[in-house]
């Protein structure tokens, strides 16, 4: 598996010079969200907005009104939970070309409580007129931009930093879910990090015999409810959605809606933060603490065809190389 | 685009058809029109180089809200002039200001009288708050304390685009309650926003009563100096005085005027009211029949015939 370093540097810096309304707004937090390289070459696009997330919303309102397409960098925690009234106001209802980049999504930050955005998605698909995406690997983080840039209105990015590993060999179109694997007993539904533990225990399940079914989404609104709907509908034992993210609100709540709404009757498992805050600690313990990892996901395979299969921790330890290569070539199919 | 009438006229007439139309909807923003007539009247007929209103004279009915789908939906900042490099822009940030600055629209010839009459009216774009499709608005501003930050964005792009128009924010004091306000002079200054300027209807009074009653915020002015804005402080009824504080030199800063005034000028009957003046609703039709003589001898005017409309 090919790591990538910093994709999301060099990737906005790339699209940035090209688009001369592009602005890189930070607050605070520029080298913490890969930004600083740019800020020391191209300073006349780079404004400062300091520890004030309320003022930087409403002003790159502003500047979107002028005519700019500002990008935001910061932790996404600190671009919705203070800043929401804004948000809505300066931003969402007018459909200013805004693009929110939220690094460290969920438990990928040990900041804690103040620092983890557990429950983004569920408050930014709940905004009309937003469109919220997310990266699950490198390539995702560099074709985000470009992706998000296009979109005539608000946009919410999920996004990954430091070393991230390459999964896909193709750009995040967006409204394109990724068909990973094309199996009939279980559907597993997951996005950003939890794409990458799915694809190591899926490795896993299909040598134990268990034919799985698994997407990767990387556009979470507009939710593609009929392309769900039939993927689940071509599974024998139900729906299994892994998220880095409250369970409530994000991907397996989408999921639900869209069976509910079908009366599509499938039994679903929704693994990811149950109702609870999580704390710090490095990302490995934080998704094995609260079940979030590729063995967790095993094990609601388990509980949804009523079969053991044998698979532990060294089992998904050795096949964890291995499964990332595969995943490329059924990505192509 | 300059009103040949002279501004004093204009702050009077914003007077009476705000006091006429409260008297007939049996309550109004009464106070907001006291405080804030000469600067609005200021603001339209003076200081702000607006182009002629691109928008009919009588308000069309409310569209929608902004969405994908909704394609010619547009804001009610039309009333100010076209968007080009030259001309200003203005945004009121106390939308509650609005049933005033309706008025002052109509005052200065922007919108028909017949437009005050759909205030308040289930599917009418006059919304009692203004909002960013109501006559004069361009941004949501009922939320307090955004709208000096989304000037400063404004004005920052369109220096950046080299642009000639000069962004002004209508404030009310109230809104140093807020933090945001603070992060905006700040952020202002920092980025040497200097075709920024904000009047700022300093009358002292919030929902619940006198500011100093309810969160006290020191002092203003100096506040705002220290994070960096020019200040100039003027009687909000003197109309030489608002001229003179327009003209102060705040190159590579923001402006702020603070504009003190008093919340029952013209009106001085509303003082049996003091300090609940944010929403005047009257407690009988007694009150109702007193306040309606008692103010239109202060206006010069005939009492409102509250056969009409109620």
């Amino acid at each position: 598996m090919e790591m990538v370093n910093r994709p999301y540097a060099s990737a906005f810096e790339a699209y940035a010079v090209q688009h001369p309304e592009v602005l890189c707004l930070s607050a605070d937090l520029t080298s913490s969200c890969e930004i600083d390289g740019f800020r020391d070459r191209h300073p006349d696009q780079f404004l400062s907005l300091g520890m004030a997330e309320q003022n930087m919303l409403s002003f790159a309102g502003g500047l979107g009104l002028a005519g700019f397409r500002p990008f935001l960098h910061s932790f996404g925690v600190f671009l919705y939970r203070r800043p929401y009234d804004q948000l809505i106001a300066s931003i969402a209802y007018p459909r200013r070309r805004v693009r929110l980049m939220g690094f460290l999504p969920g438990v990928t930050t040990p900041g804690g409580m103040t620092h983890q955005a557990i429950e983004d998605i569920s408050v930014m698909r709940s905004i009309p007129n937003m469109t919220v995406l997310e990266a699950g690997d490198a390539t995702e983080v560099e074709s985000i931009i470009a992706a998000a840039d296009s979109v005539d209105g608000p946009v919410y990015c999920r996004i990954l930093r430091g070393a991230v590993p390459r999964l896909f060999d193709s750009p995040l179109v967006i409204g394109k879910m990724r068909v990973l694997a094309g199996g009939s007993d279980v559907l597993i539904v997951t996005s950003g990090i939890t794409t990458e533990e799915a694809i190591r225990a899926r490795a896993a399940l299909e040598r134990a015999g268990v034919s799985v079914r698994h997407l990767h989404l990387n556009t979470l609104k507009p939710f593609d409810a009929a392309a769900i709907l039939d993927h689940a509908s071509a599974v024998s034992h139900g729906v299994i959605t892994l998220e880095n993210h409250l369970v409530t609100g994000g991907i397996g709540s989408m999921v639900a809606e869209a069976l509910a709404e079908a009366g599509l009757a499938r039994r679903l498992i929704r693994l990811g933060l149950q109702d609870t805050y999580a704390h710090g600690g490095s990302r490995p313990y934080l998704m094995r603490h609260y079940g979030m990892d590729a063995l967790s996901l095993v094990r609601a395979v388990e509980r949804l065809t009523g079969e053991t299969t044998g698979i532990d921790e060294t089992a998904l330890e050795a096949v964890r190389v291995e499964a990332v290569h595969s995943a490329l070539k059924a990505e192509a199919l | 685009m300059r009103n040949s009438r002279p501004t004093e006229e204009i702050a009077h007439g914003i007077r009476c058809r705000v006091f006429e139309h409260t008297m007939r909807n049996n309550g109004g923003y009464l106070s907001q029109a006291c405080s804030a007539a000469e600067q609005l009247a200021f603001l339209y007929n003076e200081a702000l180089n607006l182009g002629p209103s691109t928008m009919p004279m009588i308000p069309p009915p409310f569209t929608g809200v902004p969405s994908a789908t909704h394609t010619g939906y547009r804001t009610g900042a039309g009333y100010n002039g076209p968007f080009d490099a030259v001309h200003d822009r203005l945004f009121i940030a106390p939308a509650h200001y609005a049933l005033v600055a309706y008025a002052c629209l109509i005052e200065v010839g922007r919108m028909a009288p017949e437009g005050l009459e759909m205030f308040n009216q289930d599917g009418s774009s006059v919304e009692m708050i203004g909002a960013e499709h109501s006559p004069g608005m361009e941004v949501h501003n009922g939320t307090l304390g955004i709208g000096l930050s989304t000037g400063a964005g404004l004005a920052w792009g369109r220096k950046r685009k080299g642009e000639s128009g000069e962004v002004c924010v209508y404030m009310s004091d109230g809104e140093v309650q807020e933090g945001q306000t603070w992060e905006a002079v700040q952020a202002a200054a920092h980025h040497g926003i200097d075709n920024l300027w904000a009047l700022m209807d300093v009358n002292r009074q919030q929902c619940d009563g006198a500011m100093d009653s309810v969160m006290t915020v020191g002092d203003i002015a100096s506040k705002f100096r220290n994070f960096g804005a020019v200040v100039a402080e003027v009687d909000a009824h003197d109309l030489n005085a608002l001229r003179q504080a327009k003209a102060t030199p705040h190159e590579g800063q923001p402006l702020i005027i603070l504009a003190h005034s008093s919340p029952v000028k013209g009106m001085e009957f509303l003082m049996k009211r003091f300090p609940r003046l944010h929403y005047v609703r009257f407690k009988s039709e007694e009150e109702r029949a007193e306040m309606n003589i008692a103010i239109a001898a202060e206006l010069g005017i005939v009492p409102v015939d509250l056969g009409k409309g109620h």
